[in-house]
């Protein structure tokens, strides 16, 4: 019965039956992330061409060079998109943070049948196209939309110079956090209803006044939950373009868009390959940054 | 020290503390005993401040303290889960108390080094809730609770997460702990070996009511009802009717005699513990009270002892418990024929 003699079937089949089980996310990894992402790398290395494809042969290494990057960041238009997009995904977590803290902790707090009722109506709204909800946005934030209106009638603006939200940076940055919300409550929700809520209760009994036992003890066993919802919503808000394109107007720009429109109007993929190799250069800075204070808080619980 | 007067408290699915009347004496170990759904963890929690009342009183040292939030109480609990932080250190669990306090420099380092060495765990003052063992964290839950020398200890079920050895040695040290620092302690347990063992004195408590307060002893040797004798400890526990002689038991053939007449009619029961039930081979000439032909149903064997289950003749199932000598097997086995006898002593009538 040794090892020597091999080749067994029945020594062999479970460690075939493991590998591939063990290795499918790693096969996924390469297959739809790393791939894609070499290929992003390649293209932004090119010069745009006349022609289908329309770059130039990215493996002739000798003719790849940095220059879309260098003129992107040469560009007005592209620091301001990149610093609108920081600035808006910045704001947006920020925000969601700070409605979404007191909705998720409510829900933890409220009894299990009634939480799945609030689960479901937080998550109600997806099971409509982000497309359509923003659209649907555009009638509140007009000038002779919904919320002007209902403030006309109340006598506390002028019908006549109705102010304009819309194309604005507050209609990006309502529609934004609306867009966003539910994926910091989610993770935070998920967290809070882990809490022990005996930990509270014994915080108070040894002394500490309810706002005490919040900051000493709750908020503490809450940051796993806030840093991801903090990632969960900047990421993808960084990359946004439906809402600054719907919202924001013609001329609002943010790397989201601005990748879109070097796509599709102007056919320069290289330039656009750079644009979103950009945008995950910026990601993945926070990402660590999060991930490295995430670590140190697990090792210090 | 404690008096609770009329405590009431209703939640949506009914009463959990109906109308409780209580005085806990100061340096006492009291311990409140009952069930699930007794009703025992709201009155304690009422104690601490967790839950408001619907009508009735707390009062703590003679100061009103029904509606002080539990920050404010001079009382301290120790949770069933032990509730310790878990991102703070064995010191500094111990020490949120008296931060909250204020106490700060050389006092809270000194009060918090009584606390762990009260409960033998200074050693273990730098490691986090996670690195220790339920015994250890159970003693570092004491030591956080009673630092601030609370004027009251509540203890919500301080053994049930401990395995049967430990339990034991905990048991001694909460003892000695309560003497040591002369804090009024109130258990509430579900046990009743560990009501017993610890505390002076006991409150039986059944559907948000209060049965019975009183020593062990007392409420071993004199149950005032039903519940109280079923409840603490096995019994023999049949309704009976006055009759000339004694009482005449459901089930059971001959009188049964008690020490007391008790006056007045029925309805009433017996109850006799089984250890006070002597068993031996068939007698043939039975007494005509305080005794019982029968045959062994069936035994179950504890090592120290050995409880018979025995079918009277009457028809009643009795059971009797008998101390077994070193090394014997049991004395008697299924199927025997037997006759079962006690002492007037051991029959208490109940009322209720």
């Amino acid at each position: 019965m040794t090892r020597a003699n091999g080749g067994r079937p029945s020594d062999q089949a479970p460690k075939n039956s493991a590998f591939p089980s063990a290795a499918a996310p790693y096969a996924w990894l390469l297959a739809f992330f790393m791939a894609p992402l070499l290929v992003s790398l390649a293209i932004s290395l090119t010069h745009a061409v006349d022609g289908v494809p329309p770059y130039s042969n990215p493996l002739d290494w000798r003719a790849l060079n940095l220059d879309n990057y260098r003129s992107i960041l040469g560009d007005n238009l592209y620091v301001l998109a990149l610093w609108n997009s920081v600035r808006i995904a910045a704001t947006t977590s920020l925000l969601c943070l700070a409605l979404g803290y007191p909705m998720a902790y409510a829900m933890a707090l409220e009894p299990p049948h009634r939480r799945h009722l609030l689960l479901m109506a937080i998550i109600l709204p997806f099971f409509t196209s982000s497309l359509i909800r923003t659209f649907a946005m555009i009638n509140l934030l007009k000038e002779t939309g919904l919320i002007n209106q209902a403030l006309a009638s109340l006598g506390l603006i002028d019908p006549a110079h109705p102010p304009s939200i819309l194309y604005t940076d507050a209609a990006v940055q309502i529609g934004m956090v609306y867009n966003y919300l539910p994926f910091m409550i989610l993770p935070l929700y998920a967290n809070l209803v882990k809490i022990d809520w005996s930990l509270a209760e014994a915080a108070r009994d040894l002394g500490a006044p309810p706002r005490q036992a919040f900051l000493r003890i709750v908020l503490p066993l809450s940051w796993p939950g806030i840093l991801s919802g903090l990632l969960l919503v900047f990421i993808p808000a960084c990359g946004e373009y439906v809402v600054p394109t719907l919202l924001g107007g013609q001329n609002y720009v943010m790397l989201g868009t601005q990748l879109a429109n070097e796509f599709f109007q102007n056919r320069d993929w290289p330039t656009a390959s750079a644009v979103a190799i950009l945008l995950l250069a910026i990601l993945v800075a926070p990402l660590l940054l999060l991930q490295a204070l995430a670590r140190r808080l697990e090792a210090a619980s | 020290m404690i008096r609770v007067e009329g405590l009431t408290k209703n939640f949506d699915d009914g009463v959990a503390v109906a109308g409780v009347d209580l005085a806990i004496a100061r340096n006492e170990f009291f311990a409140i005993l009952g069930g699930s759904g007794s009703g025992k963890t709201t009155l304690l929690r009422l104690i601490a401040g967790f839950e408001r009342p619907d009508r009735g009183r707390i009062l703590i040292d003679g100061v009103d303290m029904t509606d002080a939030p539990p920050h404010r109480r001079p009382v301290n609990m120790m949770f069933q889960s032990y509730a310790l932080f878990p991102h703070m250190s064995v010191t500094r669990n111990v020490e949120f108390g008296l931060r909250q306090e204020g106490v700060r420099g050389a006092d809270l380092r000194r009060r918090t080094e009584e606390a762990l060495d009260l409960v033998a765990m200074r050693d273990y003052a730098e490691r986090k809730p996670h690195q220790l063992s339920g015994g250890q964290k159970q003693r570092v839950a004491l030591a956080r609770a009673i630092v601030k020398r609370p004027k009251v200890l509540l203890l919500d079920e301080p053994l049930s997460a401990l395995d049967r050895k430990l339990r034991e040695q905990t048991q001694l040290h909460l003892t000695e702990v309560q003497k040591k620092t002369g804090v009024t302690f109130v258990v509430v347990t579900h046990d009743q070996d560990e009501a017993m063992t610890l505390a002076s004195k006991v409150a039986v408590m059944n559907q948000g009511r209060i049965e019975q307060v009183d020593t062990p002893r007392a409420l071993y040797a004199q149950p005032i009802n039903r519940f109280v004798a079923g409840f603490i400890g096995a019994t023999n526990l049949m309704p009976a009717e006055a009759s000339g002689e004694g009482f005449l038991g459901e089930g059971v053939a001959g009188f049964l005699v008690a020490p007391a007449a008790l006056a007045g009619a029925g309805p009433f029961w017996v109850s006799i513990r089984p250890e006070n039930i002597a068993i031996s081979a068939r007698n043939a000439h039975l007494p005509r009270s305080n005794a019982e032909n029968g045959r062994v149903e069936s035994l179950s064997y504890y090592g120290d002892h050995t409880v018979y289950f025995v079918r009277a003749e009457g028809g009643a199932l009795l059971r009797a418990a008998l101390f077994n000598a070193a090394h014997a097997a049991p004395a008697f086995h299924v199927g025997d024929d037997v006759t079962l006898a006690w002492p007037p002593e051991a029959v208490t009538v109940l009322r209720s």
